[in-house]
């Protein structure tokens, strides 16, 4: 009788836990081969994982550290989600974050001046982050309506995107936004004023986890009930599933496809506000270089769902961080955590993103098998 | 007959899922040469079962004998070595891929590294000419009708030398004609020593093809019989477990105002050919109107058009009152359309959702189901309950996904969900294909009852019985022009035969008239 009981929780946990097994195994995978590729080069494996888990995780700064590094990753993890669900991939996250922090570090050092007044808190610091929301749906939106209305790709257009908007945001930060005060030798805009700033939760120096953060989780929360809670995120999850059974559900799927996209994008010029409003307090050029790239490895290792995400993000923005105190300790160099990333994306994804890619064609092309009638 | 003639042995097969015993102790054999007829209940175990027999799936327990030696089958790969080939209601086929092509995928004939294409092209027309199947190996896959296509699955399974054929459901979307050449094509194969066992849900083709039928009820073996020893109500009866009403019952209809009125449609097809030509028609409130026709008459199309999936070139289409023409799904199921499409795998269904979701596809938005974009979740699966109980959906939950249920269910989540909704036109395309006769004896009568309580039906389906036995009035259409609109107690099988050759009765009047 017992017996049986345990049985069934063992089953039911099994159940449970299923979903996570395939990540969890790969993590593993990569730990255990990036072990070995640090014993090759003539590390200590176990010393270096040592201080990557005391960077990461040992003090109390080392944790809110953590939770800045993660902050990004989670908003952009999530943008890369949304649009995986409606079926889009949206490779272009990169340059929406970059457009989200232009458009925030702009509103947070300019408006002040063009009206001629300060600008409290409370008004400065939405329309700040919001510029960033809009500027992000904006450059997602496009590439989204591109697919809906003439069918080309999205995965070439947001690339195309990712290069339109990393030049003009170069352009921008070299010439009319360039930060004017004379010691500046780099490119990046003026600081943005107090009032934009979101301040760090914590008045402790060294202690640099901000409010960004608690609003990334609250985003999760948010996308999750999005997308299974609301009508819109049933059409969403039903374009992505079978367009054609969205079209004869009387779904709009060509506005459907542009709007995931642009709320995707609207996720990722987030991140790029966040940066800029709560960490950095300006733009600078490569300051978020990779995030958009990474997001896609994150929603995949999250399987995208909300939940699953803040997890991945938590641990590639562990990874990130421990990794100076894990160079400082044994001088095995920052680089084996970009391996040990892309191991656990390489065992995550392979099939995932095969699949994916072949079902985005399958759908264009109609390279698809033969139905016939599900016997 | 000895034991020797025995080929394949399925004994005490028992197979669970979760929340379902699919197959439970189920023993059938297979002699030389016969074909054994695979009858059941939508959801009886049919085609899990063969599933085992090919290796797809791994029974609970039980053995698959081969030849009198218990063999264990671990993938398809084991089957066709041992001489099993299938033909899944679910054709393999790439359709940008030729006939050749696909008849070698998997089993590459390579010349120093190099695919051999010519050789396999020569043993395809070997093939097709010995057992009369005429398949083309250079024929573009994408480009045969449904029937040719089965002939390529069935020279698939003969290339590799397959002497066991199993046939799921394979004449479901078959035309008549199409479906006489399948059974010259079985007796051929059985002629030469090839077994085959044969599922489908018509009473009639078991009787005229099997030497042999296996009923399955509820994942048993009910019976194996001779066609001789029975006839369709035993067959029916012994599936269902009742007595099954083969006829449809039903008052004359009253027919009162126009819900569906067709002006001079012009539709394209996807390689931009006028599929339909010039077609009018109307539909009251309280009738049937139904369209006859052999399949790719445009009649995919028509449904299509009217139901806001397919531009329409021309003409004009209204709805219960409001021009509806070119107008996208959405507004048209808000006027009072509900639509049951002919691919169910396609438009019909999300195969990933539960079958809970699929039950509200095409009024989640609505209240009760939603509050202001919200979903109300209880409200959904409350439906679901509802819809399962009232339409005998074989499914352990309204949570299990849709691509877990037997094709039959499947086709019965979609009827459930489109007929419970309050309409004024129902639009049916091949609404009880793949259903089993308890099945389509309940949704004859839904939608009967529908008719009676004022919704407009109009209904297009290969099956010529089922037409006759439903209509009012019944539209033929040929080659994408309505030949003819006759009341249904005035035509016959013959009549309507003749005009969906192309026919019209004037002619043959003519014809039969001797000339002065
Ligand atoms: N892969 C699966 N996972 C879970 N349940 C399944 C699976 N395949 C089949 N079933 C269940 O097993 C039962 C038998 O299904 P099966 O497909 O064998 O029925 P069938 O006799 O072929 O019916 P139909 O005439 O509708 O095709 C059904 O209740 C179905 O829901
Ligand atoms: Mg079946």
């Amino acid at each position: 009788m017992q017996s049986t009981a345990d049985k069934g929780f063992i089953r039911r946990l099994g159940q449970l836990l299923n979903p996570l097994l395939v990540p969890f195994l790969a993590i593993v995978t990569a730990v255990i081969l990036g072990g070995i590729i640090i014993k090759v080069v003539g590390g200590d494996p176990i010393a270096a994982y040592k201080g990557l888990v005391q960077g990461a995780f040992g003090s109390p700064s080392a944790l809110s550290e953590t939770a800045v590094w993660s902050t990004p990753y989670i908003f952009a993890g999530l943008a890369v989600a949304l649009g995986f669900k409606g079926g889009l991939f949206n490779i272009g996250a990169e340059g929406q974050i970059a457009f989200g922090a232009v458009a925030a570090a702009l509103i947070g050092y300019a408006l002040p001046g063009w009206l001629h007044t300060s600008i409290p808190p409370y008004i400065h610091i939405p329309l700040a982050v919001g510029a960033g929301i809009l500027a992000g749906a904006i450059w997602g939106g496009i590439p989204g309506a591109l697919k809906a209305y003439t069918g080309g790709h999205e995965v070439i257009n947001t690339i195309m995107m990712n290069y339109i908007a990393l030049n003009i945001t170069s352009y921008l930060l070299n010439g009319p936004m360039r930060d004017p005060n004379p010691l500046n030798l780099s490119a990046r805009t003026p600081e943005i004023a107090v009032s934009a700033r979101i301040p760090p939760i914590f008045d402790i120096p060294g202690m640099r986890v901000h409010w960004g953060f608690v609003l990334a989780l609250l985003m999760a929360v948010v996308v999750w009930w999005l997308l299974w809670k609301t009508t819109l995120g049933f059409e969403i999850r039903t374009v992505g599933a079978n367009p054609d059974a969205a079209k004869y559900a009387g779904i709009n799927v060509k506005w459907i496809i542009t709007l995931t996209m642009a709320l995707s994008g609207a996720l990722a010029g987030l991140a790029g506000a966040i940066e800029v409003t709560a960490l950095n307090y300006r733009h600078e050029l490569g300051f978020s270089t990779g995030y958009g790239f990474d997001a896609i490895a994150i929603a995949l290792l999250g399987k995208n769902n909300p939940y699953g995400i803040i997890l991945a993000a938590i641990l590639f923005g562990a990874m990130r961080n421990g990794a100076t105190r894990m160079q400082f300790l044994t001088q095995i160099p920052i680089d084996i955590i970009s391996v040990i990333q892309a191991l656990i994306l390489l065992f995550v994804a392979a099939d995932a993103i095969i699949r994916f890619i072949y079902r985005i064609r399958a759908r264009e092309e109609r390279v698809v098998l033969t139905r016939g009638w599900g016997g | 007959m000895t034991a020797n003639d025995i080929v394949l042995e399925a004994n005490e097969i028992t197979k669970h899922f979760p929340g379902v015993l699919a197959n439970d102790h189920v023993s059938i054999d297979l002699r030389k040469g016969e074909i054994h007829a695979l009858l059941g209940e939508n959801g009886a175990g049919k085609t899990t079962l063969m599933n085992i027999l090919y290796g797809l799936y791994k029974p609970d327990s039980g053995q698959v004998v081969l030849n009198g030696k218990s063999i264990v089958i671990h993938s398809p790969k084991d089957s066709i070595e041992a001489g099993i080939g299938m033909v899944h209601q679910h054709f393999m086929l790439i359709p940008a891929f030729s006939v050749a092509e696909n008849i070698m995928l998997g089993d590459e004939t390579t010349h120093a590294g190099v695919l051999d294409i010519k050789a396999v092209s020569q043993r395809v027309r070997e093939l097709s000419h010995q057992y009369g199947l005429e398949v083309d190996p250079d024929a573009k896959v994408g480009q045969l009708s449904v029937g040719a296509q089965q002939r390529v699955e069935i020279v698939k399974t003969l290339y590799r030398n397959a002497n066991i054929i199993i046939l799921d459901e394979p004449t479901a979307v078959l035309t008549p004609q199409e479906t006489e050449d399948l059974f010259r094509i079985m007796r051929q194969l059985t002629a030469r020593g090839v077994s085959i066992i044969f599922i489908t849900h018509k009473l009639k083709e078991v009787l005229a093809v099997a030497d042999r039928i296996t009923v399955m009820r509820a994942g048993r073996v009910a019976g194996t019989v001779k066609p001789k020893e029975t006839n369709e109500p035993k067959l029916a009866s012994m599936m269902v477990g009742r007595e099954v009403i083969l006829t449809v019952q039903k008052q004359p209809a009253r027919p009162k105002d126009e819900v569906l009125r067709v002006e001079d449609l012009r539709v394209l097809d996807d390689r931009d050919l006028e599929v339909i030509r010039g077609v009018s028609f109307d539909v009251r409130s309280g009738e049937i109107f139904g369209i006859a026709g052999v399949q790719g008459n445009g009649q995919t199309q028509l449904a299509e058009a009217l139901t806001g999936l397919r531009p329409m070139k021309n003409g004009k289409v209204i709805m219960a009152g409001k021009d509806v023409s070119g107008k996208p799904p959405r507004p048209i199921i808000e006027t009072g359309l509900a639509h049951i499409p002919e691919d169910r795998q396609r438009h019909g269904l999300v195969l990933s959702y539960s079958v809970a979701d699929n039950m509200v596809l095409c009024n989640y938005y609505l209240e009760p189901f939603a509050r202001g974009g919200v979903l109300q979740q209880e409200k959904v699966d409350e439906n679901a309950r509802r819809l399962i109980r009232d339409f005998d959906v074989r499914t352990p939950s309204p949570y299990v996904p849709t691509s877990k249920l037997s094709g039959g269910n499947q086709q019965k989540v979609i009827v459930a969900r489109e007929l419970s909704r309050p309409v004024k036109l129902l639009i049916a395309s091949q609404p009880t294909r793949g259903l089993d006769v308890g099945s389509i004896e309940y949704i004859h009568k839904e939608i009967v009852a529908m008719r009676d309580r004022g919704v407009g039906v109009l209904l297009i389906s290969a099956e010529l019985d089922e037409i006759m036995a439903l209509s009012d009035r019944i539209a033929v259409m040929y080659q994408g022009q309505i030949m003819d609109v006759v009341k249904a107690n005035e035509a016959t099988k013959e009549s309507l035969g003749l005009l969906m050759a192309g026919i019209k009765s004037s002619e043959t009047a003519e014809a039969a008239a001797p000339r002065p």
